[in-house]
């Protein structure tokens, strides 16, 4: 069997001197949305940013293509895989279109400007977020989801086959993080990316993943199709949290109903 | 939108070329012997050493001249110092640059008895290289390296120190004080003619390094992470940007004295045009700074007339009005 494009082996991360992952092992699927999952504090932001190599581990490795992350240089890294972080920040005054053309900086160099390639690109990122009529406008003038969606208009300009977001439904409505996460799923299904996301929502992470990774206390607990991993036991183990699944009505995946947080024994 | 941006900042710069045109002849034409436009013409293409001549010739062309070349760096090296720290407070000073420069010539009277100017170049341009490599290395010490926040904070530390042991060796001699209180002003007459060659090295080795940062700049604009994504190598255009602040603001301030304000306020001035695009704000801020500064020192020579008052007085005077109507009226960019 083909070896998966991006995985970790034996990784450690940590801030200082605390660490957040111990001894994690990881291979993501590829052509396929996965979505990290876990409590608060266990480590899925850390892992989303070493795997992206914006963390160093301490000690394992992060393997793309075979060759260790770390080692390759930061513009090879930037064609082949992309990095959304969580609440990216830009300046004012930015517009979509300049945005999204940043998408374009690891196919540029002295040497080589701006291209028709590069045209191409970011039409392509603008059409399939839907957020060509808005080209023109003000990043800072445009709704949260509008927003979201041309920051992944960026990281889709860079034309990665793999990409890892870092919570892209944060601080959206419901509506928004449904229209976000429908876009996350057209990337699989229409151009064949590889997604890697952290997800808090359970539910929506059950309904637009096709894997779930679990962390636990900073390594993977479970990993699977979401039916297989988000059972009433793990939710009691990892999440700390006295829950029914059913099934969800609309999309037939597994629906956490909390019935209350487990009483902790002191 | 796009097209007409561009279009405003094609236009623009047109229309800024025009004004820094104007700006310098204003400046050569206006003094306390007033000289008709045609005598300048005369002067600058045909000289026949007339007294007019030799007034355009010999001051008041090196007067412009150094106007326009510390102006300019300082607008420069202003947005670059707002676009690494993404604080629309900085200023180029704000590395500690300006403190070093003056540490450095203090320290050189008070302690080396150093007295020609011609030397006070030299000490300022190696101080402030000195405060700023210290300065960098100072924000790099933690586990993230060099990051906005810690740049500032190492920045306004080193200065707050060194502006006291300034003030400790000026307050202790009676020298030092006089020729540093003549430095402390910015200033860009009575300076001797030379100081241009000394410090043209340093502004076009930093003009050149801060055009190079440009696109690191602005990837860095969108974060670290995001920078580093998108492929961008952090480190690299921050030690760039951080030499490029070095030589212009150190060899600015070593030819004028640390002339306040334009740096902070030029590039909020360029980027109502440019917008974030540092590959446009860079050069507008660099000639927004000399028409700026060369049209303050006019001014200066007006407003006393026959005297002068210096441009970082003129600059403080009616620059700081002028922009906070400005800041009313509009609102100043986060970066």
């Amino acid at each position: 069997m083909k070896r998966p494009r991006l995985r970790a082996e034996s990784l450690h991360v940590g801030y200082g001197e605390t660490p957040v992952i111990e001894g994690l092992d990881l291979e993501v699927l590829d052509d396929a949305v996965t979505a990290v999952i876990g409590p608060n504090g266990s480590g899925k932001s850390t892992l989303l940013r070493a795997m992206g190599r914006l963390l160093a581990p301490r000690r394992g490795q992060v393997l793309l293509d075979g060759k260790r992350i770390d080692r390759m240089p930061t513009r090879e890294v930037a064609t082949l895989l992309g990095v959304l972080p969580q609440t990216p920040r830009a300046p004012d005054g930015l517009t979509v279109a300049e945005l999204v053309a940043h998408g374009r900086h690891p196919h540029q160099a002295w040497y080589r400007r701006w291209s028709t390639d590069d045209d191409e690109s970011v039409a392509a990122a603008l059409r399939m977020t839907g957020m060509t009529d808005l080209a023109g406008r003000v990043l800072d003038q445009l709704s949260g989801g509008q927003r979201q969606r041309a920051w992944i208009s960026m990281a889709l300009a860079q034309g990665t086959e793999l990409l890892l977001l870092d919570e892209p439904t944060t601080y959206l409505d419901l509506a928004h993080q449904v229209e976000v996460l429908e876009l996350v799923r057209r990337l699989r299904t229409d151009l064949g990316r590889t997604v890697v996301m952290v997800l808090h929502d359970l539910n929506l992470a059950a309904r637009y993943a096709d894997r779930m990774v679990v962390l636990g206390d900073g390594s993977v607990v479970a990993q699977g199709a979401p039916h297989e991993v988000l059972t009433e036991d793990l939710l009691r183990e990892v999440f700390d949290l006295e829950a029914r699944v059913i099934s969800d009505p609309v999309a037939g995946t597994p629906l956490v109903v909390p019935v209350s947080p487990r009483t902790r024994a002191h | 939108m796009l097209a007409v941006r561009h279009r405003r900042r094609v236009a623009g710069l047109v229309v800024l070329l025009g004004c820094a045109a104007a700006a310098c002849l204003a400046s050569i034409a206006i003094g306390s012997k007033p000289i008709p436009v045609g005598a300048v013409w005369h002067g600058l293409v045909s000289p026949t050493g007339s007294e007019d001549d030799l007034i355009v010739r010999s001051l008041r062309v090196p007067r412009t001249e150094l106007a326009v070349l510390a102006g300019a760096a300082l607008g420069i090296a202003g947005s670059l110092s707002q676009g690494h720290t993404r604080n629309p407070l900085a200023d180029p000073g704000l590395l500690g640059v300006s403190s070093g420069a003056a540490l450095a010539v203090v320290t050189g009277i008070f302690a080396f008895g150093v007295t020609s100017t011609y030397d006070h170049v030299w000490l300022a341009c190696l101080g402030a290289i000195v405060a700023t490599v210290g300065v960098f290395l100072l924000s790099s010490a933690g586990r993230t390296g060099p990051t906005p926040l810690t740049l500032a904070l190492a920045g306004a530390a080193a200065a707050a120190l060194m502006q006291g042991l300034v003030s400790a060796m000026v307050v202790a001699d009676q020298q030092s004080m006089e020729i540093y209180r003549f430095w402390r002003i910015g200033a860009v007459s009575g300076r001797d003619p030379t100081v241009i060659a000394q410090v043209l090295p340093f502004l076009l080795v930093g003009a050149a390094l801060a055009m190079a940062n440009t696109a690191g700049l602005n990837a860095l604009s969108l974060g670290e992470d995001v920078a580093r994504s998108i492929g961008g190598h952090v480190l690299r255009a921050r030690l760039i940007g951080v030499a490029a602040i070095t030589l212009l603001t150190g060899g600015a301030v070593a030819a004028c004295g640390p002339i306040g304000f334009v740096g902070l306020v030029v590039p909020h001035l360029a980027r109502f045009v440019t917008g974030p695009d540092h590959r446009w704000l860079v050069p507008y801020a660099g000639l927004i700074g000399a028409v700026l500064v060369v049209a303050a020192d006019t001014v200066g020579r007006l407003l006393a007339w026959p005297g002068e008052l210096q441009v970082g007085i003129v600059l403080a005077m009616i620059g700081v009005p002028v922009f906070i109507a400005i800041v009313r009226r509009t609102r100043l960019a986060q970066l």
